[in-house]
């Protein structure tokens, strides 16, 4: 299955950049669907990031970002070749996780 | 008494006995502390979400209130033609930065998101918010213990949250 979980993560230098996006429909709850009901929330409620065993950058959500989320930020410490693992869980107890490499 | 007790009781039964103990008293305290760490470090801020003013969101999240400052940096669209996808960044040039988080005061939940940075991570993060129409964008900084502050308008020509 593919994994809902695309990400880039760059070495340079000391510093990783890290760009991760996510496949999901990040339902408000506010929004009706084409016969005027309400579409129940449904989002992302935290995306974890761990580097050598340890989270490095954790994010918490509500049902204000957008849909197919997009995050961007950086740490240091990381190298070419090392893993990267980045997992999310959802309001309804949905969840994916990604290992990938530093480039 | 006591003898009687004692009496049936080798010294070997009664020191493996409190090794026993020891051992399962430790582990006891140890599961407690691991559990303990793990929900101060993951737990979901689910109270801080459902607040509906930024003030009530900053005092959920961080039980204080925070000061204006220039030292934050949040860059967001003056206009923003779509505002299901409205990018925002932040970054502050503070030291020890440990959280981040971006309130729309307009929003039907004030709190959008809120981010944990640990130590060697970058005060700095971008995103995208939905907004359901023109308000006031505002970046809390959580810098060593103190909060930080820096609120920008961000007009919103279709809204991104009703139907």
């Amino acid at each position: 299955m593919a994994s809902t979980i695309r990400v880039r993560a760059t070495a340079s230098g000391d510093t990783t950049e890290v760009q991760a996006l996510i496949q999901h429909p990040m339902d408000s709850g506010f929004v009706k669907n084409a016969k005027g009901e309400l579409i129940p929330p449904h989002f992302i409620q935290q995306v974890v990031i761990e580097h050598g065993g340890k989270p490095v950058f954790i994010a918490d959500w509500g049902p204000a970002v957008s849909k197919d989320p997009y995050l961007k930020f950086a740490f240091k410490g990381g190298k070419k070749g090392d893993d990267l693992k980045i997992s999310w869980t959802d309001n309804k107890g949905a969840s994916d996780t990604l290992t990938a490499k530093i480039q | 008494m006591n003898g009687s007790i004692w009496s049936g009781v080798t010294r070997r039964a009664v020191l493996q006995g409190l090794g026993t103990v020891a051992v399962v008293g430790l582990a006891g305290i140890r599961f407690d502390l691991t559990e303990a760490f793990a929900a101060v470090n993951d737990k979901y801020p689910e109270d801080a979400f459902k607040a509906k003013s930024e003030a009530d969101a900053i005092k959920s999240l961080y039980g204080k209130t925070a000061e204006k400052s220039d030292k934050v940096k949040l860059d967001a669209p003056e206009i923003a033609e779509n505002g299901a996808v409205v990018p925002i960044a932040v970054s502050a040039s503070l030291p020890d930065v440990t959280s981040i988080a971006i309130l729309v005061t307009e929003n039907p939940n004030t709190l959008a998101a809120a981010y944990r940075i640990l130590p060697g991570t970058a005060p700095s993060v971008s995103n995208r918010l939905k907004m359901a129409k023109t308000s006031n964008v505002i970046a809390v900084v959580e810098a060593g213990g103190k909060l930080y502050s820096a609120t920008k308008e961000v007009k919103v020509t279709v809204g991104g949250c009703g139907g």
